[in-house]
């Protein structure tokens, strides 16, 4: 019940957190200069955009959720269990996006979750 | 080299950084994590010592630092390219994941497991091979 709950937190923190840094860097714009001043001044003026920190403040309860049950369970299976974020994106770009996820997007999921479930009995 | 050719250039380079570090880290943690042992106990006393435990493990720090090194490269990869072509381009580290967990830390996974991260990855390639905007553009 417990690394349920765990992998449920860092499955929904770390979308949620996911789209919120794609929505900061769509604002910052297209990066064409590697030079490492080029990168610093580029990830500071991520930072300045609020849905960076909103999307940081999610990832880091996704990430302290995976240091939890990542000290219970072992790596090769915690990991494979958070690509139920591609179900979690699906779900949320349909309820609180209002896009039209394709049949072709749902069976995707569908496989995943079937996946999922595998990878979860097989550890048993 | 033409913009398009130096556009999948750097995107594949990005991947590339993606695929290897990711994995890498989440191993790291999981190798750290390990030897802090199982967390037990919930209650607030015991938090100062795990926490402690937590900054004292060179893998952990490890971990991190690969963690924060896939994480620049993400950012970096979004600002041009579509989120809905890096998820499932990114699936491969899945499989990366159960094989440094096999190898590296002598992990067991049964075939069940392992048809079940075979699958995974499969449903993220379906995912992504879907139009990445299904919204009007206003």
């Amino acid at each position: 019940m417990r690394e349920a709950l765990l992998l449920f937190l860092v499955v929904t923190s770390g979308t949620g957190g996911e789209i919120c840094v794609t929505r900061a860097m769509k604002r910052v714009g297209e990066v064409t200069d590697f030079r490492p001043t080029a990168v610093v001044r580029v990830i500071l003026r991520a930072m300045k955009v609020p849905w960076m920190w909103v999307g940081i403040s999610m990832m880091a309860l996704a990430f302290f959720s995976l240091l939890a049950v990542l000290s219970i369970e072992n790596v090769s299976f915690v990991v494979p269990v958070t690509a139920l974020n591609y179900a979690a994106g699906a779900l949320g770009g349909k309820f609180f996006l209002g896009e039209r996820v394709t049949p072709r997007r749902w069976a995707g999921v569908l496989i995943v979750c079937l996946g999922v479930t595998l990878v979860w009995l097989g550890k048993r | 080299m033409s913009s398009s050719h130096h556009l999948h250039f750097k995107t594949y380079c990005m991947l590339f950084i993606m695929v290897l570090f990711a994995p890498l880290g989440n191993v790291l943690l999981g190798k750290g994590m390990k030897e802090v042992g199982s967390i037990v106990s919930w209650g607030p006393s015991r938090i100062p010592h795990i926490a402690l435990l937590v900054l004292t493990s060179g893998y952990i720090w490890l971990g991190i630092a690969s963690l924060l090194t896939f994480f620049v490269a993400y950012m970096l990869i979004l600002s041009w390219a579509d989120f809905s072509y890096v998820q499932p381009a990114s699936s491969i580290t899945l499989l990366v994941v159960a094989l440094l967990g096999y190898f590296y830390l002598g992990e067991r996974i049964s075939p069940l497991h392992w048809t079940g991260i075979v699958i995974i990855c499969l449903g993220v390639f379906v995912v992504g091979n879907t139009p990445p905007r299904t919204t009007e553009v206003r």
